[in-house]
């Protein structure tokens, strides 16, 4: 469970989110989504502490966070294995759970010895995949996950998800592709402008738009998002 | 956990072609210089320019790109239970120690080779190139950080050199020629304290002879930085030149939003 209550933050002249209140459930995939500037990643920085807050609180367990970048870019010396084993050690108290498992669903194994800058961005997004899963987060946020991601290692990661919703874990996650936000949310948060315009489950969007599927409805919302809130 | 990032860190800035360049080329001019001029004093003067010049412009550029070039990896990093304090530490230490090591490698080896690695000369140089190293490795992260545009940040560590290399002296003897009918003893040692490089070049002057040959500016060089107050004052500037900086650093790397 994530709650993040009364949430702002301004970069100079900006307000960037405004007054959020929200709560993503445990067990839910809640997609966040808005036009470019709406503060998705912004709120996703927020959670993950990469940025302060100027108001607001967020409740969250850090230590079962997992959390998966758009950009996967390492050291680019250290081999896919070090990687791995860099952000374990970040780890002392807890063991990983899953990672040799992880490795093999990827397809991973014959790149563990070659250094980063040798892989393509797919692979590298595999292995920012393992890194993100390998201690079975509590609560996990992915930012544009298939982003580069060959059709079989992005199935595989969807599965993952899944699975992984379905152990209890929190999920958020952002992305263009409506499709794919159709076929993993549960819950949908639309964020205009740094407020929330929409935030609830997928069938009552789909009630309140009229329309027929989940990427209509986002389509129609960021075309007349007023139309929606109201 | 900060050792356990620092050596995740130096073996990728280890293994990359820059440290190994790095180390060729130190390596490379100190064998040449050795070879192509005779005596110890000629070689460390030629290679106290070389350097002078280059240590802190390889340390300003190389850290403050490799800062924004990280960006994605530091993210990563913060989003794991690590301090942010040992985050910046891994990295600063991370990046300046394996070009340090390659500056004292490519140095020491062939002045070991020919038998005046422990000259005073020799050691006071590799002692000043590595405070340099330090210095201006926390100068460009700090700049790195503050400076959130990654060109403005490249442009600003290059004219910051530009600014200790070349222009500060020429500041320098505009000053005392303006003043020179003012006693300008105790203004001109300031104002060689506060550039890590000027400091660094009096040091290493003032193991030779050659000091003598500065005339009256030799002499009250020589007077102030050859006596244990001033080898303090020294060493506590240096000392300074790379705390404040890297202090600076670590507390715009603690509010930073990513």
């Amino acid at each position: 469970m994530i709650t993040v209550t009364d949430l702002s933050k301004r970069f100079k002249h900006h307000q960037v989110l405004n007054h959020l209140t929200l709560s993503f459930p445990s067990g839910t995939v809640t997609a966040i989504i808005g036009p470019n500037g709406s503060g998705k990643t912004t709120l996703m920085k927020c959670i993950l502490g990469l940025v302060a807050p100027d108001t607001g609180d967020i409740s969250v367990d850090r230590l079962g966070l997992g959390y998966m970048a758009q950009i996967a870019r390492y050291p680019e010396n250290l081999t896919a294995r070090e990687v791995i084993e860099m952000i374990a050690g970040l780890h002392p108290d807890r063991t990983p759970v899953s990672t040799q498992q992880l490795v093999e669903r990827f397809g991973l194994q014959q790149h563990l010895e070659k250094p980063m800058r040798a892989l393509s961005g797919g692979t590298r997004q595999k292995v920012g995949a393992v890194i993100a899963m390998m201690f079975g987060p509590t609560a996990l946020l992915l930012d544009e996950p298939t982003a580069g991601l060959d059709p079989v290692a992005s199935e595989r990661l969807k599965d993952l998800i899944s699975e992984i919703r379905d152990q209890g874990a929190t999920i958020l996650i952002t992305s263009h592709i409506l499709s794919e936000i159709q076929e993993l949310a549960d819950r949908v948060v639309y964020l205009h402008e740094g407020s929330v315009l929409y935030s609830g489950d997928v069938d009552s969007l789909l009630a309140q738009t009229g329309a027929p599927t989940l990427s209509k409805a986002i389509a129609q919302m960021m075309g007349a998002p007023d139309e929606v809130a109201s | 956990m900060m050792t356990r990032l620092l050596n995740y860190v130096l073996r990728d800035i280890g293994r990359g072609r820059w440290v190994i360049l790095y180390f060729a080329f130190f390596f490379v001019a100190t064998e040449g210089l050795l070879f192509f001029t005779a005596g110890e004093a000629k070689t460390v003067v030629g290679l106290m320019n070389i350097v002078l010049l280059l240590i802190p412009l390889a340390a300003t550029m190389f850290g403050t790109a490799h800062i924004h070039n990280s960006r994605d990896f530091i993210e990563l990093m913060l989003s794991q239970p690590v301090k942010r304090s040992s985050i910046f530490t891994a990295l600063y230490l991370g990046v300046a120690l394996p070009f340090l090591a390659a500056f004292l490698l490519g140095t020491a080896i062939p002045t070991a080779l020919h038998g005046i690695l422990l000259s005073s000369s020799v050691l006071s140089l590799l002692a000043t190139g590595s405070a340099l190293t330090m210095v201006f490795f926390a100068i460009a992260f700090y700049i790195a950080i503050a400076v959130h545009d990654k060109a403005a940040s490249l442009g600003l560590s290059f004219i910051l050199w530009l600014f200790f290399a070349v222009l500060y002296d020429g500041i320098i003897l505009a000053i005392t020629v303006a003043f020179s009918d003012y006693p300008m003893e105790t203004p001109t040692i300031v104002m060689v304290v506060l550039n890590p490089i000027d400091l660094a070049r009096i040091i290493v002057m003032l193991t030779f002879d050659y000091a003598a040959l500065m005339g009256y500016t030799g002499a009250v060089f020589q007077k102030f930085f050859g006596t244990p107050f001033g080898i303090t004052i020294s060493a506590v500037s240096l000392v300074l030149w790379t705390a404040v900086p890297f202090v600076a650093g670590l507390r715009a790397f603690n509010r930073k939003d990513w």
